[in-house]
């Protein structure tokens, strides 16, 4: 699949738009995505994907094999083996595990034991990183529903910190 | 340090109690664990794997838990060692295998065991003999806890802990009870029961894990599901499916005496003759009888005699155990001779069953 601004060059990054209950994607090379701002992480994905109208409707049929770009791992090793390459496959292949663990588990959300790390010490700005994170993975594994309470949430947590912000000066 | 004078000797593993330890031989609670932005080892590189292993066993050596225990790379075993380790449940079958990039770090005692680069980065246990599965999930929860502090697992806040094989990703726990259950086998009820555990969603296994036999009437109990449960609704479900399991072992056994006191003498008996008076045995053969032999102790039915005897029996007729013991018994024949031995000579003082 073709980069979506400069139909030149392979898009090798894919983001999601949702505007109301519409789906928009947008497939990007990295020298487009960067010129976005969008390779390094300088810009807010979130505000980029609600800003920026270059998208088109997706129903490009996905002809490459599926494969995590961090591992290598590929959809045929994990149908072969039932086992992940590293956790990032997690996101990867999120669309097929889902079937899997519901038919294995008895729900697909962790309940339990989270390590300390992740909830001591949150500060407003990480608890945005973490949100906006849960975001981008929602909006990868097309679970659009919860993408858009979680874009709600950031937008809800800013309004907040600003109006802090406002009162203390 | 050599390996068997690391480990606890068989005859004091087998005086070990617990609490309703006749029928619960032991609780073992296990957590998978993996590192963030590293492959898991089955997927990892060997200097990936190598990478993490030097990550993880120093945290891991220096846990308070380990004070005096053992750590070793899987290359510095020799098969006869792993084939030990497998034998006292400190390994599990497939890190056995393992060699370049895989350690194994275990306590004095042998209560901990924590496998490095298994199928996941992190597979910790706590064994405990008897039926405390709580104590042995409180005690690797706190290994855990202080594992956290200086690794970055792989977690997200959707799917929990994120394991090689989805079916261990969420809390990535394993309650497990090894039972011991004659009466239940005796009584020919034992596949209604396996059944009825399986429809609970929880498995049923043989004496070493999974794709094993039942040798000797032992079955291991665990959980399937691992995501969208809490490891304390887990662990609870386990306790009153243990419980009830060695609830039904004590009725068949009751109901047994009372009902069939002749057929159950007469397999205990048999066992007896046999275990008394055999010159050649196999491991397999030595299991079962020595199964019966066990029942016959629980029963009353030697007096004088202890489980530990029985229990220090299964512990040293096991292949690598008694390889080790004997170290010229390479063949398995010469085994089968040498277990005869060793069995025959400890029930030479014990006569054969005898009810009042």
């Amino acid at each position: 699949m073709l980069c979506n601004i400069c139909k030149q060059k392979r898009a090798t990054l894919h983001f999601t738009k949702i505007v109301g209950e519409k789906v928009h994607k947008i497939d990007l090379c990295e020298d487009c995505a960067k010129k976005q701002g969008l390779a390094d992480g300088s810009i807010d994905v979130t505000d980029f994907l609600l800003g920026l109208d270059v998208s088109q409707p997706s129903d490009e049929p996905e002809v490459e094999e599926l494969k995590c770009p961090v591992c290598g791992y590929t959809l045929s090793h994990l149908k072969k083996s039932g086992r992940l390459g590293c956790p990032e496959c997690y996101n990867t292949f999120a669309d097929m595990l889902e079937g899997i663990l519901k038919s294995m588990h008895k729900g697909v959300r962790h309940v339990g034991k989270i390590p300390n790390a992740q909830h001591s010490g949150k500060t407003v700005a990480e608890k945005i990183r973490k949100l906006q994170e849960e975001l981008e993975h929602a909006v990868a594994i097309e679970d659009f529903e919860r993408a858009a309470v979680l874009r709600d949430e950031i937008k809800r947590i800013r309004v907040k910190l600003n109006e802090s912000e406002d009162k203390k000066l | 340090m050599n390996l068997l004078d690391f480990l606890t000797p068989s005859p004091e593993i087998a005086k070990r109690e617990g609490p309703d330890d006749t029928i619960v031989i032991s609780s073992r609670v296990r957590l998978a664990r993996n590192l963030k932005n590293i492959s898991f080892p089955g997927w990892a590189t060997k200097q990936d794997r190598i990478r993490a292993m030097d990550l993880m066993r120093p945290a891991v050596e220096n846990l308070p838990q380990m004070k005096d225990g053992f750590s070793t790379i899987m290359d510095e075993l020799s098969p006869l060692d792993k084939q030990l380790l497998i034998e006292r449940h400190l390994i599990s079958r497939e890190h056995a295998v393992k060699s370049a990039g895989s350690a194994v770090v275990m306590s004095k005692g042998e209560i901990f065991s924590i496998m490095i680069n298994e199928e996941d980065h992190l597979r910790m246990q706590a064994l405990l003999p008897g039926f405390q599965l709580e104590s042995a999930f409180n005690k690797i929860d706190e290994v855990d806890t202080l594992l956290e502090k200086q690794l970055d697992y792989a977690f997200s806040s959707k799917l929990g802990y994120l394991t090689a094989c989805p079916t261990n990703v969420g809390t990535g726990i394993r309650v497990s009870a090894m039972l011991h259950l004659p009466g239940i086998v005796l009584a020919e009820q034992i596949n209604q029961i396996i059944q009825a555990v399986n429809k609970l969603g929880l498995a049923v296994r043989g004496l070493y894990g999974e794709g094993t036999d039942a040798l000797g009437n032992f079955f291991q109990v665990s959980n399937q599901q691992t995501l969208g449960e809490e490891e304390l609704q887990i662990l609870e479900r386990l306790q009153k499916v243990v419980a009830q399991i060695v609830e039904h072992e004590s009725n068949a056994r009751t109901l047994l005496l009372e009902k069939q006191k002749t057929a159950v003498l007469n397999h205990i008996g048999r066992a007896y003759g046999i275990l008394a008076n055999a010159y050649s045995m196999s491991s397999k053969e030595a299991m079962n009888l020595l199964s019966l032999f066990r029942l016959g102790i629980d029963y009353g039915f030697f007096p004088n005699t202890i489980r530990a005897l029985s229990d220090e029996l299964f512990l040293i007729c096991q292949p690598a155990h008694l390889q080790k013991l004997y170290p010229n018994t390479n063949e398995p024949e010469e085994r089968d001779i040498v277990r005869a031995d060793i069995i025959r000579e400890r029930l030479k003082d014990i006569k054969g069953p005898i009810t009042k």
